[in-house]
């Protein structure tokens, strides 16, 4: 049995509510009260500023995201599907996965200068790795025998990708998608702390020379609030339409 | 006329040995045989699906055009009934036409899961015939259904073949009846590697009984 509702609607408030008092108590700059920091952020937004670093940072992760999918989920589906693929490029794949996001980016900066490009990529690289094992995984639970039918009934390539292979790599690719944007965030952020001069990642390394702690906790929030929207108007309605037909009671029995 | 050419023996392959046979617009065969003996891997070999085999080698031609009735159905099931047939190239007026000869009129917005094991298997068959086959292949389709339905189904099946002259139909199956009323023709697949022990022409149901009745005294 699922609890009720309102038990999502307890940790949040009470949490807000324990900092509130908190900040009170303590009396100390910080540690803003939760009003202050929405003046924080009220005030940015007002200014534009926010709506700037936002803007940029966005940007950011949309280019580095769309890039970091579609190269890992090719890298996923080839190495799910061919063996010596596979062979060849794991090392590579466990050496990547294990190589520290700060590494890369601090190699690129070094590198190619601080340049967007760099920045990207170090993004990119960062991401490739998580989204090709788990396409990976779903490349390889691609039922054989549906591989069969589309064989007997000579289906294209392009019918083959659209309706067997792409239904039954769906919730992988969700899953990559979810963690890629959690994560391709945080790293967006560390980029532009270390070679950027713009984006929320750049405005926190301000407020963190002045220790500006009502400044860090409003552009954490309102960063967070964006993500969560995200979540709600793009990837739920998305996977919902999508498993539909999971959905759909067994008439007949 | 399509000539199968399956080389089994030369070729190493695991289960089929040489297998030469022809066969005839109008063969309604039925191919029978111990389990596991290999009946699935030699419809999976006619359909080309046998990597070690080629299909061209096995057809003849390349333009043959192959329905297989798959064990299960192997409809997608993200994609309703009426999706389904017009991938496979059937226009919404052929899916209708196709719909209401399996008798699943009304059922085209249905997910396959929706449906029964007997309606889906229906459903896969109407698939088998939007391709408008030179060859039906039928791996057990009336596995597992009980014995109204798998009656209802042979009855389809054979009505199929009156209307559909010409094409050649190889069924997988253990049943006496399904012989003395779909076949004109039977097979009886055997030994290891596996060889077609008889192939034999039969003109009327006493004569398909008899055979079965003689293929089960010496199995």
């Amino acid at each position: 049995m699922s609890p009720p509702r309102w038990t999502y609607w307890i940790a949040l408030p009470v949490g807000v509510l324990l900092w509130a008092v908190l900040a009170v108590i303590l009396d100390n700059s910080l540690l803003p009260s939760p009003l202050n920091v929405m003046g924080t952020l009220i005030q940015a937004a007002e200014t534009g500023e926010l709506w700037h670093h936002l803007g940029v940072t966005l940007r950011r992760v949309l280019i580095a995201f769309i890039l970091a999918m579609a190269l890992g989920t090719a890298l996923g589906v080839f190495m799910g599907r061919s063996r010596t693929a596979n062979a060849l490029l794991d090392p590579l794949l466990v050496l990547f996965l294990n190589l520290p996001a700060l590494v890369t980016i601090i190699l690129l900066y070094v590198w190619f200068g601080l340049v967007e490009a760099a920045a990207i990529f170090a993004v990119v690289i960062n991401k490739v790795p998580n989204v090709a094992v788990t396409v990976r995984e779903g490349a390889r639970s691609i039922d054989p025998k549906l591989e069969q039918m589309a064989q007997v009934y000579r289906f294209t390539p392009v019918q083959r990708i659209a309706h067997i292979w792409t239904p039954q790599l769906f919730p992988y690719l969700m899953a990559a998608t979810r963690g890629g944007l959690a994560l391709i965030w945080k790293i967006v952020l560390v980029v532009e702390l270390l070679g950027r001069s713009d984006g929320i990642g750049f405005q926190l390394h301000m407020a963190f020379q002045v220790f500006d702690v009502a400044g860090i906790l409003a552009y954490s929030l309102a960063f967070i609030l964006v993500v969560q929207l995200i979540e709600l108007v793009l990837l739920q309605p998305l996977e919902s339409r999508a498993s539909r037909w999971r959905k759909i009671g067994f008439g007949h029995a | 006329m399509l000539d199968l050419r399956i080389e089994g023996e030369s070729q190493g392959h695991p289960v089929l040995g040489d297998i030469f046979v022809s066969v005839a617009p109008g063969d309604h065969i039925c191919l029978l045989g111990p389990s596991g003996i290999g009946k699935t891997s030699l419809l999976n070999a006619i359909a080309g699906l046998d990597p070690a085999i080629s299909a061209q080698a096995i057809l003849g031609r390349e333009d043959v055009r192959v329905g297989y009735l798959f064990q299960e159905h192997r409809l997608l099931p993200w994609r309703t009934v009426r999706q389904n047939l017009a991938l496979v190239g059937a226009s919404p007026g052929e899916v209708d036409t196709l719909l209401t000869e399996v008798g699943l009129e009304g059922n085209g917005d249905h997910f396959p899961d929706q449906l029964s094991l007997g309606m889906a298997r229906r459903a896969a068959l109407a698939r088998c015939l939007a391709v408008r086959p030179d060859l039906l292949l039928l791996d057990e389709p009336f596995a597992s259904l009980d014995h109204h339905r798998a009656v209802e189904l042979r009855a389809l099946i054979a009505s199929l073949l009156n209307r559909h002259t010409g094409m050649v139909m190889i069924c997988v199956t253990h049943d006496a009846e399904d012989v003395g009323e779909l076949a004109n023709r039977i097979w009886y697949l055997d030994g290891c590697p596996a060889k077609l022990q008889l192939d034999d022409r039969i003109s009327d149901a006493t004569t398909a009984a008899r055979i079965v009745g003689r293929l089960r005294q010496s199995a």
